[in-house]
Protein backbone atom coordinates (compact mmCIF):
# COMPACT_ATOMS: atom_id res chain seq x y z
CA UNK A 1 0.00 0.00 0.00
CA UNK A 2 1.57 3.45 -0.94
CA UNK A 3 0.49 6.50 0.72
CA UNK A 4 0.88 9.95 -1.08
CA UNK A 5 0.66 13.43 -0.76
CA UNK A 6 -0.97 15.14 -3.36
CA UNK A 7 -0.75 19.00 -3.98
CA UNK A 8 -0.87 19.83 -0.08
CA UNK A 9 -1.30 22.91 0.94
CA UNK A 10 -2.54 24.25 5.01
CA UNK A 11 -2.50 27.39 6.26
CA UNK A 12 -3.75 28.08 10.01
CA UNK A 13 -6.18 31.28 9.80
CA UNK A 14 -3.93 33.47 7.60
CA UNK A 15 -0.37 31.84 8.17
CA UNK A 16 0.41 29.87 5.48
CA UNK A 17 2.29 26.33 6.60
CA UNK A 18 2.37 24.06 4.03
CA UNK A 19 2.22 24.89 0.31
CA UNK A 20 2.06 22.26 -2.53
CA UNK A 21 3.86 19.11 -1.08
CA UNK A 22 3.35 16.17 -3.49
CA UNK A 23 5.36 12.50 -2.55
CA UNK A 24 4.75 8.62 -2.71
CA UNK A 25 5.58 6.67 0.39
CA UNK A 26 5.60 3.59 -1.47
CA UNK A 27 4.97 0.21 0.49
CA UNK A 28 7.55 -0.76 2.56
CA UNK A 29 9.56 2.22 2.40
CA UNK A 30 10.55 4.74 5.02
CA UNK A 31 10.52 8.48 3.95
CA UNK A 32 11.88 10.65 6.82
CA UNK A 33 10.63 14.63 6.66
CA UNK A 34 13.30 17.28 7.73
CA UNK A 35 13.19 20.64 7.76
CA UNK A 36 13.84 23.74 9.56
CA UNK A 37 11.80 24.54 12.62
CA UNK A 38 8.18 25.67 11.92
CA UNK A 39 8.07 24.23 8.11
CA UNK A 40 5.21 21.90 8.76
CA UNK A 41 6.57 18.82 9.10
CA UNK A 42 4.46 17.62 11.96
CA UNK A 43 0.45 19.22 10.42
CA UNK A 44 1.99 17.31 7.18
CA UNK A 45 1.88 14.30 9.48
CA UNK A 46 -1.55 14.97 10.65
CA UNK A 47 -2.67 15.86 7.17
CA UNK A 48 -1.50 11.99 6.13
CA UNK A 49 -2.84 10.32 8.89
CA UNK A 50 -6.50 11.61 8.43
CA UNK A 51 -6.18 13.82 11.69
CA UNK A 52 -6.38 17.20 10.09
CA UNK A 53 -7.80 18.37 7.06
CA UNK A 54 -5.70 20.05 4.56
CA UNK A 55 -6.40 23.41 2.98
CA UNK A 56 -5.69 21.66 -0.34
CA UNK A 57 -5.08 19.01 -1.66
CA UNK A 58 -5.29 15.31 -0.11
CA UNK A 59 -3.89 12.19 1.40
CA UNK A 60 -4.24 9.29 -0.36
CA UNK A 61 -3.74 5.16 -0.13
CA UNK A 62 -3.10 3.47 -3.42
CA UNK A 63 -3.45 -0.35 -3.41
CA UNK A 64 -4.88 -2.36 -0.93
CA UNK A 65 -3.64 -2.50 3.07
CA UNK A 66 -2.40 -6.18 4.33
CA UNK A 67 -4.98 -8.56 4.85
CA UNK A 68 -4.49 -8.75 8.61
CA UNK A 69 -4.07 -5.19 9.24
CA UNK A 70 -6.54 -3.68 11.65
CA UNK A 71 -5.11 -0.05 11.10
CA UNK A 72 -3.05 0.62 7.89
CA UNK A 73 -2.15 4.13 9.37
CA UNK A 74 -0.78 4.22 12.86
CA UNK A 75 0.97 7.05 14.33
CA UNK A 76 3.39 6.84 16.81
CA UNK A 77 3.52 9.98 19.13
CA UNK A 78 6.31 12.23 20.04
CA UNK A 79 4.95 12.45 23.46
CA UNK A 80 4.14 8.71 23.68
CA UNK A 81 -0.24 9.69 24.10
CA UNK A 82 -0.02 6.58 26.36
CA UNK A 83 -3.26 6.60 29.01
CA UNK A 84 -1.88 6.89 32.29
CA UNK A 85 -4.66 5.26 34.20
CA UNK A 86 -4.19 2.07 31.90
CA UNK A 87 -1.20 -0.70 32.68
CA UNK A 88 1.26 -1.35 29.79
CA UNK A 89 -0.76 -4.09 28.71
CA UNK A 90 -4.27 -2.20 28.64
CA UNK A 91 -2.23 0.64 26.44
CA UNK A 92 -1.19 -1.75 24.21
CA UNK A 93 -4.83 -3.26 23.71
CA UNK A 94 -6.37 0.18 24.06
CA UNK A 95 -7.03 -0.08 20.04
CA UNK A 96 -8.04 -3.34 19.90
CA UNK A 97 -10.85 -3.50 22.18
CA UNK A 98 -13.45 -1.71 19.13
CA UNK A 99 -12.04 -4.34 16.66
CA UNK A 100 -13.75 -7.57 16.08
CA UNK A 101 -11.16 -9.68 17.64
CA UNK A 102 -12.50 -11.62 20.68
CA UNK A 103 -10.13 -11.48 23.49
CA UNK A 104 -8.16 -14.75 23.41
CA UNK A 105 -6.93 -13.52 19.78
CA UNK A 106 -6.77 -9.65 21.46
CA UNK A 107 -4.63 -11.22 23.93
CA UNK A 108 -2.33 -13.12 22.10
CA UNK A 109 -1.66 -10.15 19.68
CA UNK A 110 -1.04 -8.08 22.50
CA UNK A 111 1.75 -11.31 23.83
CA UNK A 112 3.26 -10.41 20.69
CA UNK A 113 3.64 -7.08 20.98
CA UNK A 114 4.87 -6.87 24.24
CA UNK A 115 7.46 -9.68 23.40
CA UNK A 116 8.90 -7.90 19.99
CA UNK A 117 8.91 -4.44 21.92
CA UNK A 118 11.03 -5.95 25.25
CA UNK A 119 7.75 -5.32 27.56
CA UNK A 120 6.28 -9.08 28.69
CA UNK A 121 7.90 -8.03 31.94
CA UNK A 122 6.64 -4.61 32.36
CA UNK A 123 2.69 -5.76 31.47
CA UNK A 124 1.52 -4.61 34.79
CA UNK A 125 3.16 -1.44 34.96
CA UNK A 126 1.47 2.10 34.68
CA UNK A 127 3.04 4.64 32.76
CA UNK A 128 4.36 6.99 35.41
CA UNK A 129 6.29 3.94 36.59
CA UNK A 130 8.52 4.08 33.25
CA UNK A 131 10.98 5.78 31.74
CA UNK A 132 10.82 7.54 28.12
CA UNK A 133 12.31 4.94 26.75
CA UNK A 134 9.88 2.26 28.04
CA UNK A 135 6.81 4.86 27.86
CA UNK A 136 8.02 4.99 23.84
CA UNK A 137 8.26 1.09 23.69
CA UNK A 138 4.78 1.30 24.75
CA UNK A 139 3.64 3.41 21.97
CA UNK A 140 5.42 1.13 19.42
CA UNK A 141 3.99 -1.97 20.62
CA UNK A 142 0.55 -0.60 20.53
CA UNK A 143 1.53 0.54 17.27
CA UNK A 144 3.01 -2.99 16.06
CA UNK A 145 -0.32 -4.71 17.71
CA UNK A 146 -2.60 -2.88 15.06
CA UNK A 147 -0.05 -4.49 12.28
CA UNK A 148 0.17 -1.26 10.68
CA UNK A 149 1.40 -0.67 6.99
CA UNK A 150 2.90 2.54 7.60
CA UNK A 151 3.82 4.10 10.87
CA UNK A 152 3.52 7.59 10.53
CA UNK A 153 5.99 8.76 13.55
CA UNK A 154 6.33 12.80 14.88
CA UNK A 155 9.66 12.91 16.24
CA UNK A 156 9.19 9.86 18.34
CA UNK A 157 12.45 9.85 19.96
CA UNK A 158 12.98 13.61 19.99
CA UNK A 159 11.96 13.20 24.13
CA UNK A 160 14.44 10.78 24.97
CA UNK A 161 18.86 11.12 26.24
CA UNK A 162 20.84 10.41 23.73
CA UNK A 163 21.45 6.52 24.93
CA UNK A 164 18.04 5.25 24.75
CA UNK A 165 17.37 7.41 21.91
CA UNK A 166 20.61 5.21 20.01
CA UNK A 167 18.97 2.26 21.59
CA UNK A 168 15.67 2.59 19.69
CA UNK A 169 16.93 3.65 16.75
CA UNK A 170 18.63 0.37 16.47
CA UNK A 171 14.16 -1.17 17.62
CA UNK A 172 13.24 0.56 14.78
CA UNK A 173 15.75 -0.54 12.18
CA UNK A 174 14.94 -4.43 13.30
CA UNK A 175 11.44 -3.53 13.00
CA UNK A 176 11.14 -2.28 9.47
CA UNK A 177 14.18 -4.64 8.83
CA UNK A 178 11.81 -7.32 6.44
CA UNK A 179 10.72 -4.38 4.37
CA UNK A 180 6.54 -5.50 5.36
CA UNK A 181 6.23 -2.00 7.19
CA UNK A 182 7.14 1.15 5.85
CA UNK A 183 7.12 4.47 7.81
CA UNK A 184 6.63 8.83 7.56
CA UNK A 185 9.57 9.61 10.34
CA UNK A 186 9.54 13.22 10.90
CA UNK A 187 12.82 14.35 12.68
CA UNK A 188 14.39 17.38 13.16
CA UNK A 189 17.58 14.95 13.74
CA UNK A 190 19.84 14.13 10.43
CA UNK A 191 21.48 11.47 11.85
CA UNK A 192 18.01 9.76 12.24
CA UNK A 193 16.82 10.61 9.13
CA UNK A 194 20.42 9.20 7.74
CA UNK A 195 20.21 5.83 9.97
CA UNK A 196 16.41 4.80 9.20
CA UNK A 197 15.07 6.30 5.86
CA UNK A 198 15.54 5.03 2.30
CA UNK A 199 14.78 8.50 0.79
CA UNK A 200 14.79 11.98 2.89
CA UNK A 201 12.10 14.64 2.01
CA UNK A 202 13.56 18.16 2.61
CA UNK A 203 10.88 20.55 3.34
CA UNK A 204 11.44 24.44 3.01
CA UNK A 205 11.11 27.07 5.84
CA UNK A 206 7.24 27.99 6.57
CA UNK A 207 5.19 27.85 4.04
CA UNK A 208 7.06 23.96 3.87
CA UNK A 209 7.66 23.29 0.16
CA UNK A 210 9.21 20.16 -1.00
CA UNK A 211 12.98 21.48 -1.65
CA UNK A 212 14.73 18.41 -2.85
CA UNK A 213 14.10 14.63 -1.79
CA UNK A 214 17.84 12.72 -1.18
CA UNK A 215 17.97 8.85 -1.64
CA UNK A 216 19.85 7.07 0.68
CA UNK A 217 22.28 4.70 -1.43
CA UNK A 218 22.94 1.75 1.64
CA UNK A 219 20.39 -0.67 2.86
CA UNK A 220 19.61 0.12 6.66
CA UNK A 221 21.70 -2.60 7.37
CA UNK A 222 24.76 -1.37 5.95
CA UNK A 223 24.28 1.81 7.74
CA UNK A 224 25.35 0.02 10.73
CA UNK A 225 28.83 -0.91 9.33
CA UNK A 226 31.82 1.35 10.62
CA UNK A 227 32.40 1.71 6.91
CA UNK A 228 29.10 3.67 6.38
CA UNK A 229 29.61 6.07 8.73
CA UNK A 230 31.73 8.37 6.87
CA UNK A 231 28.97 8.02 4.12
CA UNK A 232 26.47 8.48 6.41
CA UNK A 233 27.93 11.88 7.80
CA UNK A 234 28.39 13.47 4.54
CA UNK A 235 24.88 12.95 3.37
CA UNK A 236 24.46 14.46 7.19
CA UNK A 237 26.20 17.13 5.93
CA UNK A 238 24.95 17.42 2.64
CA UNK A 239 21.23 17.88 4.35
CA UNK A 240 22.59 20.31 6.84
CA UNK A 241 23.89 22.29 4.00
CA UNK A 242 19.90 22.49 2.33
CA UNK A 243 18.93 23.48 5.54
CA UNK A 244 21.19 25.52 7.66
CA UNK A 245 20.60 28.77 5.97
CA UNK A 246 16.73 28.29 6.33
CA UNK A 247 17.16 26.86 9.70
CA UNK A 248 18.94 30.51 11.02
CA UNK A 249 16.29 32.42 9.31
CA UNK A 250 13.64 30.53 11.05
CA UNK A 251 15.03 30.51 14.33
CA UNK A 252 15.47 34.42 13.89
CA UNK A 253 11.47 34.77 12.67
CA UNK A 254 10.95 32.16 16.06
CA UNK A 255 12.61 35.07 17.83
CA UNK A 256 10.80 37.89 16.61
CA UNK A 257 7.52 36.47 16.79
CA UNK B 1 49.93 -3.75 33.50
CA UNK B 2 47.41 -0.93 34.06
CA UNK B 3 46.83 0.67 30.92
CA UNK B 4 48.11 4.10 30.06
CA UNK B 5 44.21 5.86 31.22
CA UNK B 6 44.24 4.00 34.42
CA UNK B 7 47.34 5.03 35.09
CA UNK B 8 47.01 8.75 34.25
CA UNK B 9 43.38 8.69 36.59
CA UNK B 10 45.41 6.99 39.26
CA UNK B 11 48.33 10.29 38.96
CA UNK B 12 45.33 12.95 38.66
CA UNK B 13 45.55 15.23 41.98
CA UNK B 14 43.64 14.63 44.92
CA UNK B 15 40.48 17.11 45.79
CA UNK B 16 42.22 17.81 49.16
CA UNK B 17 45.49 19.50 47.53
CA UNK B 18 45.56 23.16 48.38
CA UNK B 19 48.12 24.63 46.86
CA UNK B 20 47.74 28.10 48.67
CA UNK B 21 47.21 26.27 51.77
CA UNK B 22 43.41 27.74 52.46
CA UNK B 23 41.27 26.10 55.26
CA UNK B 24 37.99 24.46 53.25
CA UNK B 25 34.51 25.43 54.67
CA UNK B 26 31.86 23.07 53.53
CA UNK B 27 28.81 25.10 51.02
CA UNK B 28 26.27 26.36 53.21
CA UNK B 29 22.81 24.23 52.42
CA UNK B 30 20.00 26.68 51.17
CA UNK B 31 17.51 23.93 50.22
CA UNK B 32 15.84 23.90 53.48
CA UNK B 33 11.61 25.03 53.59
CA UNK B 34 8.61 24.99 51.19
CA UNK B 35 7.86 21.21 51.54
CA UNK B 36 5.60 21.09 54.06
CA UNK B 37 4.63 16.99 55.39
CA UNK B 38 1.45 15.60 55.81
CA UNK B 39 1.66 16.58 60.34
CA UNK B 40 -1.25 14.54 61.14
CA UNK B 41 -0.01 13.82 64.80
CA UNK B 42 0.47 17.07 65.19
CA UNK B 43 -2.86 18.08 63.77
CA UNK B 44 -4.64 15.43 66.54
CA UNK B 45 -2.29 16.55 69.23
CA UNK B 46 -3.43 20.28 68.36
CA UNK B 47 -7.35 19.27 68.94
CA UNK B 48 -7.16 17.59 71.68
CA UNK B 49 -5.21 20.49 73.76
CA UNK B 50 -7.99 22.88 72.07
CA UNK B 51 -10.43 20.34 73.34
CA UNK B 52 -8.91 19.92 76.82
CA UNK B 53 -8.54 23.61 77.46
CA UNK B 54 -11.80 24.00 76.36
CA UNK B 55 -12.67 21.70 79.02
CA UNK B 56 -10.48 23.84 81.51
CA UNK B 57 -11.82 26.74 81.21
CA UNK B 58 -15.62 25.38 81.11
CA UNK B 59 -15.06 23.60 84.47
CA UNK B 60 -13.24 25.98 86.60
CA UNK B 61 -15.97 28.44 85.21
CA UNK B 62 -13.91 30.85 83.16
CA UNK B 63 -16.90 30.97 80.79
CA UNK B 64 -20.76 30.92 81.38
CA UNK B 65 -21.96 27.64 80.59
CA UNK B 66 -24.97 29.30 78.57
CA UNK B 67 -22.67 30.96 76.06
CA UNK B 68 -19.83 27.87 75.48
CA UNK B 69 -21.03 24.69 77.40
CA UNK B 70 -18.22 22.11 77.97
CA UNK B 71 -17.65 19.53 75.60
CA UNK B 72 -18.26 17.19 78.09
CA UNK B 73 -21.23 19.03 78.29
CA UNK B 74 -22.25 18.55 73.92
CA UNK B 75 -21.02 15.28 74.57
CA UNK B 76 -23.85 14.17 77.34
CA UNK B 77 -26.35 16.55 74.84
CA UNK B 78 -25.57 14.02 71.99
CA UNK B 79 -25.88 10.64 74.38
CA UNK B 80 -28.83 12.08 74.98
CA UNK B 81 -30.45 12.59 71.89
CA UNK B 82 -29.06 9.05 71.00
CA UNK B 83 -30.78 7.45 73.66
CA UNK B 84 -33.88 9.28 73.20
CA UNK B 85 -34.24 8.55 69.21
CA UNK B 86 -34.12 11.91 68.35
CA UNK B 87 -30.70 12.27 67.04
CA UNK B 88 -32.03 9.48 64.64
CA UNK B 89 -34.93 11.09 63.80
CA UNK B 90 -32.83 14.33 62.77
CA UNK B 91 -29.99 13.00 60.67
CA UNK B 92 -32.20 10.65 58.76
CA UNK B 93 -34.12 13.52 57.64
CA UNK B 94 -31.15 15.38 56.80
CA UNK B 95 -29.46 12.43 55.09
CA UNK B 96 -32.27 11.64 53.08
CA UNK B 97 -32.26 15.29 51.88
CA UNK B 98 -28.41 15.36 51.70
CA UNK B 99 -28.27 12.13 49.35
CA UNK B 100 -31.38 12.82 47.06
CA UNK B 101 -30.40 16.46 45.83
CA UNK B 102 -27.09 15.72 45.77
CA UNK B 103 -27.30 12.66 43.70
CA UNK B 104 -30.32 14.75 41.63
CA UNK B 105 -27.74 17.64 41.26
CA UNK B 106 -24.75 15.33 40.42
CA UNK B 107 -26.45 13.21 37.68
CA UNK B 108 -27.79 15.95 35.80
CA UNK B 109 -24.52 18.15 36.35
CA UNK B 110 -22.90 15.21 34.82
CA UNK B 111 -24.86 14.54 32.46
CA UNK B 112 -24.47 18.81 30.96
CA UNK B 113 -21.35 19.18 31.96
CA UNK B 114 -20.20 16.53 29.54
CA UNK B 115 -22.35 18.31 27.37
CA UNK B 116 -21.02 21.35 27.02
CA UNK B 117 -17.52 19.97 27.22
CA UNK B 118 -17.80 17.60 24.18
CA UNK B 119 -20.61 19.80 22.00
CA UNK B 120 -20.40 23.34 20.57
CA UNK B 121 -23.77 24.68 20.48
CA UNK B 122 -24.48 22.81 24.43
CA UNK B 123 -20.79 24.83 25.55
CA UNK B 124 -22.56 28.03 23.85
CA UNK B 125 -26.20 27.85 25.24
CA UNK B 126 -24.59 26.36 28.86
CA UNK B 127 -21.84 28.17 29.49
CA UNK B 128 -24.17 31.55 28.89
CA UNK B 129 -27.20 30.00 31.24
CA UNK B 130 -24.33 28.84 33.86
CA UNK B 131 -22.59 32.05 34.18
CA UNK B 132 -26.06 34.02 34.42
CA UNK B 133 -27.78 31.56 37.34
CA UNK B 134 -24.32 29.85 39.05
CA UNK B 135 -23.27 33.27 41.36
CA UNK B 136 -27.35 33.34 42.62
CA UNK B 137 -27.35 32.14 46.24
CA UNK B 138 -29.44 29.38 45.72
CA UNK B 139 -31.01 28.93 49.51
CA UNK B 140 -32.58 32.40 47.60
CA UNK B 141 -35.03 30.22 45.41
CA UNK B 142 -36.56 28.26 48.49
CA UNK B 143 -39.62 30.66 48.92
CA UNK B 144 -40.01 30.64 45.17
CA UNK B 145 -39.49 26.64 45.18
CA UNK B 146 -42.02 26.21 47.92
CA UNK B 147 -44.28 28.13 46.05
CA UNK B 148 -43.67 26.19 42.55
CA UNK B 149 -43.58 22.79 44.53
CA UNK B 150 -45.47 23.06 47.54
CA UNK B 151 -44.26 22.77 51.71
CA UNK B 152 -42.63 19.70 52.22
CA UNK B 153 -39.68 17.41 51.04
CA UNK B 154 -39.42 18.77 47.11
CA UNK B 155 -38.46 22.48 47.90
CA UNK B 156 -35.50 21.57 50.00
CA UNK B 157 -34.16 18.66 47.70
CA UNK B 158 -34.57 21.01 44.54
CA UNK B 159 -32.50 23.50 46.57
CA UNK B 160 -30.04 21.08 47.27
CA UNK B 161 -29.79 20.02 43.71
CA UNK B 162 -29.74 23.14 42.23
CA UNK B 163 -26.60 24.62 44.39
CA UNK B 164 -25.39 20.93 43.27
CA UNK B 165 -25.69 20.96 39.99
CA UNK B 166 -23.98 24.37 38.84
CA UNK B 167 -20.69 23.09 40.74
CA UNK B 168 -20.86 19.79 39.46
CA UNK B 169 -21.42 21.33 35.73
CA UNK B 170 -18.39 23.39 36.09
CA UNK B 171 -16.27 20.92 37.53
CA UNK B 172 -17.26 18.09 34.46
CA UNK B 173 -16.96 20.68 31.48
CA UNK B 174 -13.60 21.96 33.09
CA UNK B 175 -12.24 18.44 33.36
CA UNK B 176 -13.33 17.39 30.41
CA UNK B 177 -11.54 20.13 28.89
CA UNK B 178 -8.15 19.62 31.03
CA UNK B 179 -7.94 15.78 29.59
CA UNK B 180 -4.57 16.28 27.26
CA UNK B 181 -6.07 16.54 23.57
CA UNK B 182 -3.01 13.95 22.70
CA UNK B 183 -4.78 11.47 23.79
CA UNK B 184 -7.99 11.84 22.10
CA UNK B 185 -6.22 12.88 18.98
CA UNK B 186 -4.50 8.94 19.56
CA UNK B 187 -7.81 7.41 20.03
CA UNK B 188 -8.90 8.69 17.01
CA UNK B 189 -5.84 7.63 15.04
CA UNK B 190 -7.06 4.10 16.14
CA UNK B 191 -10.09 4.64 14.73
CA UNK B 192 -11.82 4.00 18.41
CA UNK B 193 -15.87 5.19 18.46
CA UNK B 194 -16.91 8.24 19.56
CA UNK B 195 -18.42 6.84 22.49
CA UNK B 196 -15.59 4.54 23.39
CA UNK B 197 -12.97 7.67 23.44
CA UNK B 198 -15.78 9.19 26.24
CA UNK B 199 -15.86 6.22 27.89
CA UNK B 200 -12.30 4.99 28.15
CA UNK B 201 -10.64 8.20 27.47
CA UNK B 202 -12.21 11.56 28.43
CA UNK B 203 -14.27 9.92 31.59
CA UNK B 204 -11.23 8.72 33.47
CA UNK B 205 -9.55 11.82 31.98
CA UNK B 206 -12.03 13.65 33.56
CA UNK B 207 -12.52 11.78 36.72
CA UNK B 208 -9.56 13.75 39.06
CA UNK B 209 -11.68 16.72 38.23
CA UNK B 210 -14.85 15.61 38.59
CA UNK B 211 -13.72 14.25 42.01
CA UNK B 212 -12.55 17.81 43.14
CA UNK B 213 -16.01 18.70 42.48
CA UNK B 214 -17.42 15.52 44.78
CA UNK B 215 -16.10 17.23 47.60
CA UNK B 216 -17.08 20.77 47.23
CA UNK B 217 -20.66 19.65 45.94
CA UNK B 218 -20.58 17.89 49.25
CA UNK B 219 -20.05 20.70 51.37
CA UNK B 220 -22.21 22.78 49.44
CA UNK B 221 -25.38 20.08 49.78
CA UNK B 222 -24.64 20.42 53.66
CA UNK B 223 -24.45 24.36 53.74
CA UNK B 224 -28.62 24.60 51.73
CA UNK B 225 -29.64 21.60 54.04
CA UNK B 226 -29.10 23.29 56.97
CA UNK B 227 -30.05 26.43 55.32
CA UNK B 228 -33.35 24.93 54.20
CA UNK B 229 -34.09 23.25 57.40
CA UNK B 230 -34.13 26.11 59.23
CA UNK B 231 -36.63 28.07 56.57
CA UNK B 232 -39.17 25.30 56.48
CA UNK B 233 -38.61 21.75 58.60
CA UNK B 234 -40.03 20.01 61.41
CA UNK B 235 -36.88 17.38 61.30
CA UNK B 236 -33.55 17.79 60.56
CA UNK B 237 -30.08 19.08 61.98
CA UNK B 238 -30.53 22.46 60.98
CA UNK B 239 -34.06 22.32 62.34
CA UNK B 240 -32.70 20.58 65.86
CA UNK B 241 -30.19 23.64 65.57
CA UNK B 242 -32.47 26.04 64.92
CA UNK B 243 -34.77 24.91 67.63
CA UNK B 244 -31.70 24.64 70.15
CA UNK B 245 -30.89 28.25 69.52
CA UNK B 246 -34.16 29.83 70.18
CA UNK B 247 -34.66 27.97 73.04
CA UNK B 248 -31.23 29.01 74.29
CA UNK B 249 -30.23 25.47 74.78
CA UNK B 250 -26.68 25.86 73.64
CA UNK B 251 -25.59 22.36 74.34
CA UNK B 252 -27.88 20.81 72.30
CA UNK B 253 -27.31 23.97 69.39
CA UNK B 254 -23.59 22.81 69.80
CA UNK B 255 -24.19 19.26 70.09
CA UNK B 256 -26.18 19.81 66.50
CA UNK B 257 -22.93 21.57 65.05
CA UNK B 258 -20.24 18.61 66.29
CA UNK B 259 -22.99 16.21 64.28
CA UNK B 260 -22.69 18.45 61.06
CA UNK B 261 -18.38 18.19 61.85
CA UNK B 262 -18.56 14.57 61.72
CA UNK B 263 -20.82 13.95 58.80
CA UNK B 264 -19.12 16.77 56.66
CA UNK B 265 -15.57 14.92 58.38
CA UNK B 266 -17.22 11.17 56.53
CA UNK B 267 -18.23 12.31 53.65
CA UNK B 268 -14.81 13.82 53.22
CA UNK B 269 -13.54 10.45 54.47
CA UNK B 270 -15.55 8.69 51.68
CA UNK B 271 -14.61 10.88 48.90
CA UNK B 272 -10.85 10.03 49.91
CA UNK B 273 -11.96 6.39 49.42
CA UNK B 274 -13.11 7.17 46.60
CA UNK B 275 -10.15 8.56 45.04
CA UNK B 276 -7.51 6.13 46.28
CA UNK B 277 -9.63 3.70 44.88
CA UNK B 278 -10.39 5.36 41.27
CA UNK B 279 -7.37 7.76 41.04
CA UNK B 280 -4.70 5.06 42.09
CA UNK B 281 -3.00 5.65 38.81
CA UNK B 282 -1.44 9.47 39.51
Amino acid sequence: MDLIADHISHRFGGLDVLDDVSFTVASGEVVAIVGPSGCGKSTLLSILGGLLRPSEGRAELRGAPPDNSLNPLTFVFQDFALLPWCTVEANVEFPLVHTALDAAARQAVVDDALRRTGLSDFRGAYPKQLSGGMRQRVGIARALAVRPAILLMDEPLSALDSQTRELLMEDFVRLLADGTMGAVYITHNLEEAVRLADRVVVLSRRPGRVREVVSIPMTRAERGGIDARGKLLTLQNQLWSLIREEAIDAEREVQHA
Amino acid sequence: MPSARFSMLERAPSQDTRQDGSVPRPVAFRGAGFMPGGGRASGWIALALVIAFWQLAGSAGWVNPLFLPAPSAIAVAIYKLAVSGALWQHVSASVVRIGSGWLIGTVAGVIVGFAIGLSTLARGVGITFISALFPIPKIALLPLLILWLGIGEEPKIATIALGVFFSTAISVYSGVDAVPRNLIRMAQSFNVPFHAIVIRVIWPGALPSILAGFRITASVALLLVVSAEMIGAQFGIGAFVLQAGNLMQTDQLLAGVVILSLFGLAVGKAINVLEMRLLHWR
